[in-house]
């Protein structure tokens, strides 16, 4: 394909993103429409930055991707990100609006009154945003290489340097809007496509395989291993209840009732989007079975659009295909560097401007040497592991701080270091304590059905052991949390 | 091969990092064995370490777990086998053996009404066969006796009454401190009622001729000023909550300067940014409005031809930051310099007030700042912390109207 359009599609999608953090506020010059820029944001622009936000390279290469490799096993991803959100509604949203707290190691401090468990989340927080970042900037690296020709490198080198860059300089004043202007281009950037290669294919263009050989039994449901699937929803369903950057969205909603609104709302959006990588890797599956290698299947999305569509409009379809994933990846990583420079300038660097400027630079570039570091091995798979950690640590302490009392600051910090510990373990040593022992490999490759209950059985054990350390101001922090905001005027 | 790569990579961080624990831990236990130094060192350290971690417990408003928490170092501290805190109202925390509760609120009783130490020897106790004595010893705060301390040991000596005594008074002087933080409180909060107050007068008078300049000629418009008037007042002089929401200041700042432009016509110009993150952050009741006023009022009252207000609200992380810049006359930098640290209070009264109740709520660091020279403007600057879990912003006790203003 022709390399320029790839280009001009990047640079579009980079300097468009980088003009609306700078100059996305809301400017009135009159009074008279001073009460359109003071009203809060409405719970539709709310939740749009929040897909924006969570769609990430997982989302936009990697289900089509898996589709391609796996089959109908990697269909469980699109419903474990979205209904991640199910659970975010019924238990998390609205009480943590309430809380007050604006991050995650902000609400255990102020829930356990302990700065101690507020340095342990801090420390989790950093690493769980940091291993997100990485499969984001793998996806660039293979976008780039794809689109343009020039090494995966300058792919990942690009978003890291951008994103640091603009958020360094203050960029995101009001990432807000950025980030819902990113949602919409990468449903328009899936949706076009996918219609356009479904009416050329129903005009009988080129040949596809014939169904027996794309869909084959063996990559359908009837092949399920139950373990495997249950633990990938564990993973999925409760990581996205501790996701730094999503959380902070919901204190843009002016109160609990917006924030529920807008989660519902959100759940719609990603139902609608996830449609579509869905399509594209059944397409694939039909009309691009050689790309299914490890490494390659990742580039479905890029590179369907060109072979179905030949000539000028395929060459169209593949830029808007690689701006969307751009805006994928440039989204997820600005808000999580965002909210990680927030959190390690806060904690560690006295909260102060500069401390802001050099902590987003840290948050960029950590994960960049890491990803330069390593070979991706599949974007879905890594974010899913990423997820797995994050509901083995950070989900536990929410939920049972939100919901159960006798939670402590001692048992949430035992929790939270015995789910790192064990997951950590088995993401990093899997590989190798599978080789020698090859019966836990699946238990391994998929921790969090285990881990997560471990997690939580110690930190209700640890706490009710401790039980005469339950934080004094604790039934006024949850009446706080749970009582409805109008109700307590 | 990276996923071994990896593991290693990994596996060095944790024995790196097992090994400078080993060290450090080590270093630490050589250091302390040499540090302990002799005897009356470490009975000294002891002592104040057990105070420091008492003194705690006794500031503010005490509670009974309060005083439990404190009777529990007091008693090491003293070394006696119960220790009762009975402070006024009839609050009794006992650490050791509940049964001399009787004892000790009758010891404390006749310790606090003669204001000297009271011993009583030979007190049969519930649930030991043993005797045991009693020392009770007043606490004085303010010249008045508000509680007392009772010691039971057996036997009690002339030690034990004298270190009684002076566990009362050194309590009594935490009691005090208490009372000076709930003074600086009281204090603060009586500023918040002067700064409400200062608004008025000269703001009042003004606007109500405003006003009465647009009733016969447009009267629509003379009532709609009527019920901005009403909005603004109604804001500031509300009675409860210490915050509010950068949305609600900003409201008010709409209304007040809704009031100003019937005033200055077209010499005022206002220019609004606000990133809709910070809308819900919380800030100190009144601390966006009078850095509005002042620029108003000092800006550019006394410039020829008016100017330009901006006001700007951004999300930066953590922190929101809330600039009011105007292109009015400027301050006189050292002038105001003056005025910040609390000296002649005059003019930019409002900025110094701003300036400390953000010091005080969230410390010195969060501070106005302030960019000005004469002739060259002002620009004034706050930034707050966006999370602030204790505190919820009171919000005035009326319903929104679908344009946004406020209905009783």
């Amino acid at each position: 394909m022709n390399p320029a359009i790839g280009y001009v599609a990047i640079a579009a999608v980079a300097i468009a993103s980088a003009l609306i953090g700078f100059y996305g506020l809301r400017v009135s010059r009159t009074t008279s429409d001073f009460y359109v820029a003071s009203r809060t944001v409405r719970p539709w622009w709310n939740a749009s930055a929040i897909g924006g936000e969570y769609l990430s390279a997982a989302s936009f290469l990697g289900i089509a991707g898996l589709i391609l490799l796996t089959g109908s096993d990697a269909l469980w991803f699109p419903i474990g990100y979205t209904a991640g959100y199910l659970m975010l509604l019924l238990f998390v949203a609205a009480p943590l609006r309430r809380s007050g707290a604006y991050t995650i190691p902000d609400f255990t401090e102020a829930r356990l009154e302990s700065p101690w468990a507020r340095r342990v989340t801090s420390i989790l927080v950093i690493v769980i945003g940091w291993f997100y970042i990485v499969p984001q900037l793998q996806g660039a690296a293979l976008t780039v290489r794809i689109a343009t020709g020039l090494p995966s490198w300058v792919g990942s080198v690009a978003v890291a340097v951008i994103v640091a860059g603009v958020v360094a300089a203050g960029g995101m004043r009001s990432i807000t809007f950025v980030q819902a202007f990113q949602f919409w281009l990468k449903l328009t950037a899936l949706a076009v496509p996918v219609f356009a290669l479904l009416f050329v294919v129903a005009s009988g263009a080129p040949a596809a395989l014939p169904p027996v050989e794309a869909f084959p039994p063996s990559a359908g449901p009837g092949d399920h291993d139950v373990y495997r699937t249950v633990s990938l929803m564990v993973a999925l369903l409760l990581g996205a209840l501790g996701l730094p950057h999503v959380l902070v969205r919901f204190y843009t909603n002016p109160d609990g009732d917006a924030a529920r609104r807008t989660t519902l709302i959100v759940l719609g959006l990603l139902s609608v989007f996830y449609l579509f990588p869905t399509a594209f890797g059944l397409l694939g599956r039909a009309f691009a079975p050689d790309l299914a290698t490890t490494g390659e299947a990742d580039a479905l999305v890029l590179l369907l659009p060109g072979r179905l569509v030949p000539g000028l409009w395929g060459d169209l379809l593949t830029a808007l295909v690689i701006g969307g994933a751009f805006a994928a990846f440039l989204s997820t990583s600005s808000g999580l560097v965002v909210s990680l420079a927030g959190v390690i300038s806060q904690d560690l660097l006295g909260g102060s401007v500069r401390g802001f400027r050099i902590a987003a630079v840290a948050s960029a570039m950590v994960p960049l040497l890491v990803a330069l570091a390593t070979e991706p091995a599949g974007l879905a798979g890594s974010v899913g592991l990423v997820f797995a950690f994050t509901a083995s640590t950070l989900c536990p302490v929410l939920l049972l701080g939100i919901w159960w009392r006798g939670l402590t600051a001692r048992g949430a910090i035992a929790g939270m270091i015995t789910g790192a510990v064990l997951s950590g373990a088995a993401i990093l040593g899997g590989a190798a304590i599978s080789a020698a022992v090859p019966g836990v490999r699946p238990l391994l490759e998929q921790p969090a059905a285990w881990t997560v209950p471990i997690a939580v059985l110690v930190t209700v054990f640890v706490s009710r052991a401790d039980r005469g350390r339950v934080p004094r101001g604790v039934d006024a922090f949850l009446s706080r949390l749970h009582v409805p905001e109008h109700e307590t005027r | 091969m990276p996923e071994s790569m990896l593991l290693a990579a990994a596996a060095g961080v944790v024995a790196g990092a097992l090994a400078v624990g080993v060290v450090v831990l080590l270093r630490r236990l050589v250091v302390t064995s040499k540090e302990l130094g002799t005897d009356a060192e470490r009975a000294t350290y002891e002592t104040l370490h057990l105070a420091s971690r008492a003194a705690k417990h006794l500031r503010g408003d005490m509670t009974e777990a309060d005083a439990a928490r404190a009777g529990r170092h007091l008693r090491s501290m003293l070394g006696a086998d119960s220790l009762a805190i009975v402070m006024p109202h009839g609050l009794v925390a006992i650490d050791g053996d509940e049964s001399v509760r009787r004892v000790a609120e009758r010891l404390a009783e006749e310790a606090t009404a003669t204001g000297k130490p009271q011993v009583q020897r030979r007190i049969a106790l519930a649930t030991d066969t043993a005797e045991t004595d009693a020392v009770a010893a007043p606490i004085r705060a303010g010249g008045a006796a508000v509680g007392a301390i009772v010691a039971f040991s057996a036997p009690v000596r002339a030690g034990l009454v004298r270190a009684t005594g002076e566990v009362a008074d050194w309590v009594a002087a935490q009691v005090e401190l208490g009372e000076l933080d709930a003074s600086r409180t009281a204090l603060a909060e009586a500023e918040v009622r002067a700064l409400r107050a200062q608004i008025s007068p000269h703001f009042i008078y003004n606007s109500l001729n405003a006003i009465a300049s647009f009733i016969n000629t447009d009267p629509a418009k003379a009532r709609e000023l009527v019920l901005e008037f009403a909005d603004f007042t109604r804001y500031s002089f509300r009675r409860h909550g210490d915050f509010t929401t950068v949305a609600e200041e900003l409201r008010s700042i709409d209304s007040y300067l809704k009031l100003e432009r019937a005033r200055f016509g077209d010499r005022l110009t206002v220019t609004l940014q606000v990133a809709p993150e910070v809308l819900s952050t919380v800030v100190p009741f009144l601390s966006i409005q009078p850095l509005v006023e002042n620029a108003v009022r000092h800006g550019l009252e006394s410039k020829e031809g008016g100017g330009r207000i901006t006001i700007t609200a951004e999300d930066q992380g953590a922190f929101a930051e809330i600039t009011v810049e105007d292109d009015g006359v400027g301050i006189d930098p050292e002038g105001l310099a003056d005025v910040l640290a609390g000296g002649t209070p005059g003019e930019h009264v409002g900025l110094r007030n701003v300036d400390a109740r953000l010091r005080q709520v969230y410390g010195d660091e969060h501070g106005l700042v302030v960019e000005t020279n004469v002739g060259a403007g002002t620009l004034v600057r706050m930034r707050v912390p966006k999370s602030q879990p204790g505190r919820t912003a009171a919000s005035v006790d009326a319903v929104s109207r679908p344009d946004g203003r406020l209905v009783p």
